[in-house]
């Protein structure tokens, strides 16, 4: 075999186009609505229109009489059939964990949930027969505000657990001897700023809506579901079930994103998985989107009590959270655990020496809270980098003056925070260099001064937000450690077959991202075959045994070095094969460029093609090889992964309308070495539209009565592009030291970044009118109304003929 | 969702039309692009027992010059608003405002008469048509007649149109040596407006002559600014005179206060985006 003597051009770092899209953006692929098999029935279910009631009488007999209706049941119908919907993270030993049916039997506690299911021969038949079934509703109290439903004598979202308490759960780096005391730096502060700041709630709005079918006549039952998490799912039905998990079988087709939202099992997974067995006949639930918007899970939704102490030069001393997380009516998967992920990230980027962070989660009638892109860093991110940009203001410095005198220097990585966490790498001061210069920082700072002094209506803001992040979850011992069920790990095998052509499997469960195209890169690279002669394949428990799935930004954080060692593992079981046909020893042999070629001897090389060849015939094979180059690997990281950067944003805010534009924004990330650029540039812009929906536009609202007011996209407004600025993006590498390739996620990254650099301008455009803050979104109405708050505050300290402070 | 089962009839002409909304009874429903009604229909916020689709009613559909005024199908698409010479050059507000609803899937089957039947009070044309003094042509079953915009409006989702009546046309007087402009605020660039403003204005002399101003979204129905027009008229068109107009703006309004904007909120946008609207039309 002749081997190429031109260099060999490496694919990672290539700007490849996906593989996935063409199928993808055209739509010809299976998503689990396409999916149609014989004597499937089409399931719709019926939703509380109470968000607290006791159910007294369900009668579904007359859904039953109409047409091409075959089946209804209730909650009590199948009772024993439908398991427990499970949480896998409770904070704490003494953690609420509620009783949470997939379809309510006596109760139901938040508007939306599941109360009744009608089976048809088709959707439209199906819907029409939820109107003629008959539920009489008790009301019972409704409780929304966490502060409220925290007070002595509220009124219970689970009566029988006596209280709205889900869970507490404390870190104090005095106490875990990662740092001073919290307390005492406060105590001893030159400069204590407290701030109170608001999470909203979100609704994730994945394009794709969730759907499942499901299959009970085969060996296995087959479950097809638009999920982030076949492995899990497959689990967890089983354990909640008692199905044995061998004889279920999960697969993800495409799935249509989810940024968390499908980073779950749901009720109505459950329900239809009852149906299934129920009736021995196929069947399948799709959503709509509006019960997408009522029950699919929401996100944020925190009250964040920060307090910094700091000298008066602007150093940081100490920093306490304490943090009230709206659990909502029940716990999803990992619920509670959401604010754990934040609790390591609100010291930042920063040297503070104490910390301490007390959480507490809070049972309200509203749909339950769980992942939404970055989980928990967001929310921390956004509170310090909020409040360092306060910090400066109190101290009237320039914000960026305070985050330099603070953050880790280059030269200090590793290092070991007051969390508790140990920072790989990162260099804050290069990425933030850049991010100025690209911003123009200065100019813009003079534009803003000027503008101040002329008093133009539209004012000028500039926000900074200089972020890490802790992703690749995760370390199973970390995890053991806070109380969640699973490890962390991650799997890939590589299948060498006898042409030479490759497939991979992956334990990761894309939906949007590219792996597939990711993941054909590096094992070109490592098995030096050309990137189409690789196969990814995923999503099937059935090809893929094994896998943690999607999120978290830890597919090619962990997964990816799963797949790296897997193609070093094959490499290494081709190279006797490649001796015996070289006619060497295996240890004269170094494997370039996907030839394995004798040192000192150029001409002689065999490819890995060949010894995979050679291994399917096994004709002649050395002694005690086995007759395969298959190889899988199983990876658990020792660290997280901190991607990090800065992201400088320009808000032009119309004083008379409150209106706010943003004029520029620059985001300059560093996750390391790069895989494909474009797909990294494709999740900054993604992660950073999603981050400015939150500063600006989105958040989901309750009545008093427990209704969601933004049930569609009339109401939740999600912006376009049309609403989005050109966002300009850069990186600085530095590669993450635990990964063979270098790489740190990215898929949160611009997600965490961006909303307090927005957030941040806003403020700075306003601050010298008298406004410190802007409660999320930062509508119109509400900029407008912090600027007319501080006129009328200023006007009444005037009178009073006192001084602003 | 699915909308619940109706009947479904196509008629080719108006006469045909208004004889299947009358075979329909109380229950029957036009269709026109069904931007607004095939939403209701899917969510079950409307089940009508016959739906009577416009789409072959070609009669309905186009731009025509009708002397001193243009004559403009109900069926008329806001793609084709958008694209039609006559509108730009006689009732340029229109096409303004136009350009401002939805996104171009909308524009493209969403039509002129559906918006103004509609009778959304956060919908752009019903206050354009209201500062253009337009004249409705409705056909029923008793024959053919006409309705000036300020009695066309009757309250929130509510017209004069009965439920066997069809409007098929609106006539816009051509204003000649206006200046108009529709200033709209919303929250996202798709969105509907939290408040708009229609606004024409015909200056002589550096003063202002004749002024129109109608609101959006500050009410049941599009609500005229007389209070601003009478506070115009006679005034020079300087910056100070059309500001303080302005002021007048929400005068007698009651806007609606919701998740996306309160009616304070919506009184003070009111004067502000009045005065912008006039700078622009009539400005100084
Ligand atoms: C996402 C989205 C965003 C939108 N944003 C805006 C916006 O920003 N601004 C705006 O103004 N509009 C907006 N619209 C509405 C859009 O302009 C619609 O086109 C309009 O509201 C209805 O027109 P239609 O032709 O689709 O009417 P249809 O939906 O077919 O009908 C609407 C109603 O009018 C009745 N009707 C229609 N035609 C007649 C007729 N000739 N005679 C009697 N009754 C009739 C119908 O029976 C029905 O009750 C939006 C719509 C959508 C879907």
């Amino acid at each position: 075999m002749t081997v190429t003597e031109e260099p060999h051009t490496g694919e990672v770092g290539r700007d490849r186009h996906r593989k996935e899209d063409a199928r993808l953006i055209t739509g010809r692929t299976m998503w689990t609505e396409n999916l149609s098999l014989p004597g499937m029935m089409h399931l719709a279910i019926l939703r509380s229109p109470m968000a607290h009631a006791r159910i007294t009488n369900v009668d579904v007999s007359p859904a039953l009489r109409m047409s091409g209706v075959a089946e209804a049941f209730t909650g009590r119908d199948v009772a024993d059939l439908q398991g427990a919907m499970p949480c896998v993270w409770p904070p704490s030993d003494d953690t609420v964990l509620p009783a949470y049916p997939p379809l309510a039997v006596d109760e139901v506690r938040h508007t939306g949930e599941p109360v009744a299911v009608v089976a048809a021969r088709d959707r439209a038949s199906a819907l029409d027969a939820l109107e003629a079934i008959e539920v009489d509703y008790e009301p019972l109290p409704v409780v929304l505000d966490m502060e409220a439903a925290l007070a002595d004598g509220a009124d219970l979202v689970h009566a029988d657990q006596g209280t709205n308490r889900c869970f507490t759960w404390t870190l104090d780096s005095a106490a875990a001897g990662t740092g001073d005391d919290a307390r005492r730096a406060e105590a001893d502060a030159e400069v204590l700023v407290k701030r109170r700041y608001i999470q909203q709630r979100l609704i994730p709005a994945f394009m794709e809506p969730r759907s499942v079918v499901v299959d009970p006549t085969g060996e296995q039952i087959t479950v097809w579901s638009a999920t982030q998490v076949p492995h899990i799912l497959r689990l967890l039905l089983a354990m909640s079930t008692g199905m044995p998990e061998h004889k279920i079988r999960v697969i993800a087709p495409d799935v249509g994103g989810g940024f968390g939202g499908k980073l779950q099992v749901t009720p109505e997974e459950f329900i239809a998985f009852a149906a299934a067995r129920k009736f021995g006949r196929p069947v399948k639930f799709v959503e709509s989107r509006s019960e997408t918007m009522l029950s699919g899970h929401h996100g944020r939704d925190q009250i964040q009590d920060i307090t910094v102490s700091a000298r008066n030069d602007g150093t940081v001393t100490g920093l306490s959270v304490d943090l009230k997380v709206n659990m909502g009516a029940y716990l999803g998967i990992i619920t509670p655990g959401i604010p754990l992920l934040g609790a390591f990230m609100f010291n930042g980027i920063y040297r503070f020496p104490a910390y301490r962070f007390d959480c507490t989660g809070v049972f309200t009638n509203t749909t339950k809270t769980d992942a939404y892109r970055g989980a928990g860093r967001p929310e921390a991110t956004f509170a310090i980098e909020r409040m360092m940009d306060d910090l400066a203001a109190e101290l009237d410095m320039d914000p960026l003056e305070v985050r330099r005198k603070n953050w880790i220097e280059h030269d200090q990585f590793p290092y070991a925070t007051a969390a508790g966490l140990t920072y790989d790498s990162g260099d804050y001061a290069a990425a933030t260099d850049r991010a100025m210069d690209l911003f123009g920082y200065h100019d813009l700072r003079r534009e803003q001064r000027e503008r101040r002094e002329a008093g133009d209506r539209v004012q000028l803001g500039i926000g900074v937000s200089t972020y890490t992040e802790m992703c690749g979850l995760a370390p199973s011992r970390i995890l053991g450690q806070l109380r969640y069920a699973a490890g962390g790990w991650e799997n890939a095998s590589v299948r060498m077959l006898p042409t030479g052509k490759v497939e991979v499997v992956t334990g990761t469960s894309p939906h949007g991202q590219g792996h597939e195209t990711a993941w054909s890169q590096i094992a070109a690279d490592q098995l030096g075959v050309p990137f189409d002669d690789v196969e990814v394949l995923h999503g099937d428990t059935r090809t893929s045994h094994k896998g943690l799935d999607t999120y978290g930004s830890r597919s090619l954080a962990v997964g990816g070095i799963a797949l790296v060692n897997a193609c070093r593992k094959v490499v290494d079981k081709a190279r006797p094969v490649a001796a015996h046909l070289l006619e060497c020893d295996p240890s004269d042999l170094e494997f370039v460029d996907g030839a394995y070629r004798v040192k000192g001897s150029p001409g002689s090389a065999k490819t890995l093609a060949d010894c995979a060849l050679a291994v399917f015939s096994s004709h002649d094979l050395p002694e005690g090889v086995e007759s395969s180059l298959d190889a899988d690997a199983t990876y658990d990281p020792e660290n997280f992964s901190y991607p990090h950067g800065t992201h400088l944003c320009a808000t032009e805010v119309d004083t008379e309308t409150g209106r706010v534009s943003i004029r520029s924004y620059v985001a300059v990330d560093d996750v390391g070495r790069v895989i494909n650029p474009m797909i990294v540039e494709g999740q900054v812009h993604g992660g950073v539209a999603q981050g400015i929906a939150q500063a600006l536009f989105e958040e989901a609202v309750y009545d008093d009565d427990g209704n969601l007011l933004t049930g569609t996209f009339v109401d939740y407004t999600i912006p376009s592009s049309a609403d989005l600025p050109a966002i300009v993006t850069d990186r600085t590498e530095t590669p993450a030291l635990e990964h063979p390739l270098g790489a740190k996620g990215v898929g949160e990254a611009g997600t965490i970044a961006s909303t307090p650099a927005v957030v941040n301008a806003v403020v700075d455009a306003l601050r010298h009118l008298g406004v410190s803050d802007v409660r999320m979104p930062c509508t119109p109405e509400r900029v407008w109304r912090a600027i007319q708050d501080a006129r009328d505050g200023a006007a009444h300290v005037a009178h009073e003929g006192g001084e602003r402070p | 969702m699915i909308p619940a089962a109706f009947d479904y009839t196509r008629p080719s002409g108006v006469d045909e039309a208004v004889g299947a909304l009358r075979d329909g009874g109380e229950d029957a429903k036009v269709l026109a692009g069904g931007q607004s009604l095939i939403p209701m229909l899917r969510m079950r916020l409307a089940s009508p027992t016959t739906v009577v689709d416009l789409g072959d009613v070609t009669e309905m559909r186009g731009v025509r010059d009708d002397g001193d005024a243009l004559v403009i199908g109900a069926m008329t698409t806001h793609d084709e608003i958008l694209h039609d010479p006559l509108v730009h050059e006689h009732a340029p507000l229109i096409a303004q405002a136009t350009e401002t609803v939805a996104d171009r899937q909308v524009r493209h089957l969403g039509t002129f008469g559906g918006s103004l039947a509609h009778a959304d009070p956060a919908g752009d044309l019903p206050s354009v048509a209201s500062a253009l003094d337009a004249t409705f042509e409705v056909a029923g079953p008793s024959g053919r007649r006409s309705v000036p915009a300020s009695e066309f409006f009757v309250d929130y989702l509510t017209t004069v149109l009965e439920p066997d009546d069809l409007l098929v046309s609106v006539r816009v007087p051509k204003l000649t040596g206006w200046g108009t402009h529709y200033e709209k605020f919303n929250r996202v660039a798709q969105a509907w407006a939290l408040v708009g403003v229609a606004a024409a204005v015909r200056r002589s002399n550096g003063s202002v002559a004749e002024a129109r101003v109608a609101l959006t979204n500050m009410g049941p129905t599009p609500v005229r600014a007389y209070g601003v027009e009478d506070a115009l008229t006679g005034t020079a068109a300087t910056e100070d005179s059309l500001a303080a107009a302005a002021q007048r703006a929400a005068d007698g309004a009651e806007p609606s206060s919701d998740p996306s904007a309160s009616a304070e909120y919506r009184m003070h946008l009111a004067t502000v985006l009045t005065r912008r609207a006039l700078q622009a039309a009539g400005g100084a």
